[in-house]
């Protein structure tokens, strides 16, 4: 009936269109699932995407969910564009919390202004640091990124357990598994006043236009798509590719650090076992979905923020399974790479009688 | 043989139009019974889309064919083969790590891989001097092995025509000559043979008939034997030939010496280089000729830098030693290289020419001295590449992938001659390009040695050795050869050593 023919080019109008294509099919598909499960299918949709956007506070608090997701996608997009997985994150992001807690923690009631950065610098370190794990066993040993990286996200979750049961446990705490509550020196400062919203945000968008700014002018960018497209070409080129996975690995694990230290000491206050609550993960849905371009997933990162927020409020307002969200985003990540085949590819009517070329056998040619 | 009509084959008025291009514009001629038919022309000149529709693969738009005096019109390959048509394709369809038993009966009709495929294998082998170990691994074959494989797989089918597409290119002279024996008594038995090339020489020495293609077109039709080589090129590219003449040059100090080099492969079938030692003077023209697979890549990826030795004396340019220094500082020594590969190696495919230009002259002029890229002056060296060598693009801003083969090679080759290296190293450099461009490229590459330059041309076209390079060495299964000076050797010198340690005679004996 059809036949997919390679584009000679890729499409730059389905580049673009693929990410609202799979928003669209998303929010389709939960109608489908909201009348099989008996609820209200416009009720819930419009709670979980506009709802959110109708109130001061929903906005801001969208802004609290987003920073984390668009500091960690932003430096994801340079590893995923090397071709080099990162699936990480949410362990970076939890040592970020970690080593960043604990400054917090070792300057208990220091003022100054010298504290605030210190405590950052040691949340990026604490996500580089974790992000140098991959990579050394990549270029060393040609581990798998994917799995290392993955594996060491409940290596850093048991890690923040162990602390918060005991080095880091709040001395007044009566035993609960916590940290002290850091205190006001060590907090983010509030970008809007009389919200959560902090100046983290500022930050993700500088970190937005800064990877913006390395991948379209600098070498370095120019190295790393390179490497992702044509790892044979980026060794002509002399492009080493050690040093990219370094350089990726390091800037999207001091990212995600970041978004750690900012989570601690932002919204939550203090070191809880429960501080990793996906955003991570999440936020490879955001670097996909903003297409790997800064600026795509700052929006992708808003809009998975919103995801957030009105499946929350959906899930209080209708009971709906808390599974909700996770469905709503899998989905989304699923209809994008589904809908990714139009950007290279295209469908044509097959032609009425034409067989495909079926050459005896068709192994690669010598 | 059947003989119902005066030919076998007969093609009426063929016309295949493709969105912008008509690739075959009422194309007419006739394969007779036996003969062996030559189907000449240019790169881009329409024979690869007129045996794809003969071979099923494609269908005409208009025109007819008749097979025996019968319509013929086959919707697929496998019809053609039913037909009692067989193919041997330029790249060959075989698993490197399967043997040739297995590769052959994989690649038949089930009926025909029945009963004892061994025997027969052995015995259409023999009987065409074709001779082949079916229990070999493919992967350890030499190439000109691999062809009798796909060779032997069409003969068992009992064709009646057999389309051959440039099944030289891959061979040394010596195998050429066995190849050679057996189409001719293919043909002496009757079966059609179409034969696909742009040698010259061998299409005078082989064919009976020849129809030169230009553009889609029929231009001409004729007896290759009463023709020369330089009018059939001239048929071909409808143009008088002015090829490119080498004119004395000073030959000047050593650029790049290459001081006794063993690396092994890092592919499971890949070749490992053994003692290779080569020096180059300025104004100096380096021919490496060899069939390709015998370390050509291995070579290129160790001159580039890719991979560093050990000893940083292991090459040394411009009396500099950079064993131990990578693409980039080679570079700024003055060292700039072609691989083969244009498409992931040479190019990124899904990059535009501009980013394809910063890619390899970075260094040299300057592209991205502060790390920041430079756009501007990008595209005014691209610029300066796409008026020298005439690149033909739809504009600077498209993938490499999209330009055409022959393209994409001149802006390769401009992009590298342009950055005025001092040592110029290049791997089939004029492969799918015109005759005219072809020429252009062989007069930039002179023009270079005459500013004093030394150059390296690694190619398995020996006629572009022989017309190019002062001196020439042969690389056989990873060694090089001593380069003799090209008044000294012969084709028949120079593909005995193509033959290598692993020669044609000992080729045939089976174990």
């Amino acid at each position: 009936m059809f036949r997919i023919e390679p584009r000679k080019e890729p499409s730059t109008l389905m580049l673009y269109a693929t990410p609202l294509i799979a928003v669209a099919l998303t929010i389709l598909s939960g109608f489908v699932l909201f009348t099989l499960l008996g609820k209200d299918p416009v009720r819930a949709t419009l709670l979980i995407f506009y709802k959110p956007l109708t109130s001061f506070y929903s906005l801001s608090e969208l802004i609290v969910k987003a920073t984390p997701l668009i500091l960690i996608g932003a430096g994801l997009a340079l590893c995923f564009r090397a071709n080099i997985w990162n699936i990480g994150a949410e362990g970076q992001f939890t040592m970020g919390a970690v080593a960043g807690g604990a400054m917090a923690l070792f300057l208990f009631e220091v003022e100054g202004f010298w504290v605030l950065p210190s405590i950052w610098i040691a949340g990026a370190l604490g996500g580089m640091l974790w992000a140098a794990i991959p990579a050394l066993l990549r270029n060393r040993f040609n581990a798998n990124e994917i799995l290392t990286s993955l594996m060491l996200v409940y290596v850093a979750s048991l890690l923040l357990s162990v602390l918060v049961h005991g080095l880091l446990r709040d001395p007044q705490g009566q035993n609960f598994p916590e940290s002290r509550l850091f205190h006001d020196a060590a907090l983010m400062p509030i970008l809007l006043p009389g919200t959560r919203a902090h100046v983290g945000f500022a930050v993700a968008l500088l970190a937005v236009l800064l990877t913006w700014a390395l991948m379209r002018w600098h070498v370095i960018g120019f190295q790393i798509k390179v490497a992702g497209q044509a790892p044979r070409a980026a060794r002509f080129a002399g492009f080493s590719g050690k040093k990219i996975v370094w350089f990726t690995f390091l800037v999207s694990g001091g990212l995600a650090g970041l978004a750690g230290v900012f989570e601690a000491t932002g919204p939550v206050g203090q070191l809880v076992p429960a501080l990793p609550v996906g955003y991570g993960f999440t936020a490879i849905i955001v670097a996909f979905l903003g297409r790997l371009h800064p600026v795509g997933i700052l929006l992708a990162g808003l809009l998975l923020a919103l995801t957030y927020i009105g499946g929350e409020g959906a899930q209080i307002a209708m009971s709906l399974p808390a599974a909700t969200i996770q469905v709503f985003q899998g989905m989304l990540l699923f209809y994008l790479l589904a809908t990714d085949i139009f950007v290279n590819y295209r469908f044509r009517p097959a032609p009425m009688k034409t067989a495909p070329p079926s050459t005896p056998a068709s192994p690669t040619a010598q | 043989m059947e003989k119902t009509s005066e030919y076998l084959l007969e093609l009426k008025g063929l016309t295949k139009t493709f969105p912008g291009v008509v690739a075959s514009d009422n194309v007419s001629f006739q394969v007779g019974h036996g003969e062996i038919h030559a189907l000449l022309g240019e790169n881009g000149a329409g024979k690869s889309t007129l045996v794809k529709m003969i071979y099923g693969v494609l269908q005409p738009d208009g025109g007819v064919m008749h097979l025996h005096g019968e319509t013929y019109a086959p919707a697929n390959p496998s019809a053609a083969r039913a037909h009692g048509l067989g193919m041997v394709f330029q790249h060959f369809l075989l698993f490197d790590a399967l043997t040739v038993i297995e590769n052959i009966e994989l690649g038949i009709a089930p009926e025909l891989a029945k009963g004892d495929l061994r025997s027969r294998i052995v015995e259409v082998s023999e009987f065409y001097g074709l001779k082949l170990d079916p229990d070999r691994l493919v992967g350890e074959l030499s190439v000109g092995q691999r062809q009798r494989v796909e060779i032997v797989r069409c003969l068992l089918q009992n064709p009646r025509l057999i389309i051959m597409d440039e099944p030289t290119s891959v061979l040394t002279p010596q195998e050429v000559e066995v190849l050679f024996r057996t189409l001719r008594q293919l043909a002496s038995e009757g079966c059609s043979i179409l034969y696909i090339s742009h040698k010259l020489e061998e299409i005078r020495a082989l064919c009976h008939k020849a129809t030169v293609l230009r553009g889609g077109k029929v231009v001409a039709a004729c007896t290759p034997a009463e023709e020369s080589a330089k009018s059939l090129a001239e048929m071909m590219i409808g143009d008088v030939l002015v090829p490119a003449k080498r004119t004395e040059t000073m030959i000047g100090a050593e650029r790049l010496r290459v001081d006794k080099v063993s690396l092994p492969s890092t592919h499971q079938f890949g070749v490992s280089l053994k003692d290779v030692s080569l020096s180059v003077r300025g104004g100096e023209i380096l021919g490496i000729a060899g069939v390709a697979g015998n370390g050509q890549e291995e070579l290129m990826e160790f001159l580039i830098g890719e991979r560093l030795t050990r000893r940083a004396d292991a090459i040394v340019i411009g009396g500099v030693e950079a064993g131990r220094k990578g693409p980039d500082a080679r570079r700024a020594l003055g060292l700039c290289p072609v691989p083969e590969e244009r498409l992931g190696h040479a190019a990124v495919p899904g990059m535009s020419l501009v980013e394809n230009t910063i890619l390899s002259a970075r260094v040299r002029k300057q592209l991205a001295g502060s790390g920041i890229i430079d756009y501007a002056r990008t595209r005014e060296f691209m610029q300066e590449i796409i008026s020298g060598f005439d690149v033909r693009t739809a504009g600077m801003d498209h993938a490499a992938r999209s330009l055409s083969g022959g393209n994409l090679q001149k802006f390769i080759m401009g992009r590298e001659i342009l950055q005025a290296p001092s040592v110029l190293i290049a791997c089939q450099p004029t492969w799918g390009v015109d005759a005219g461009a072809a020429a252009a490229i062989h007069n930039a590459l002179i023009d270079l040695t005459k500013n004093g330059a030394a150059i390296v041309v690694i190619s398995q076209d020996l006629d572009e050795l022989m017309a190019i390079s002062d001196r020439i060495a042969v690389i056989a299964n990873g060694a090089l050869s001593d380069p003799e000076p090209v008044a000294e050797v012969t084709i028949e010198s120079i593909g005995r050593k193509m033959g290598g340690p692993s020669s044609v005679e000992h080729a045939d004996v089976p174990h």
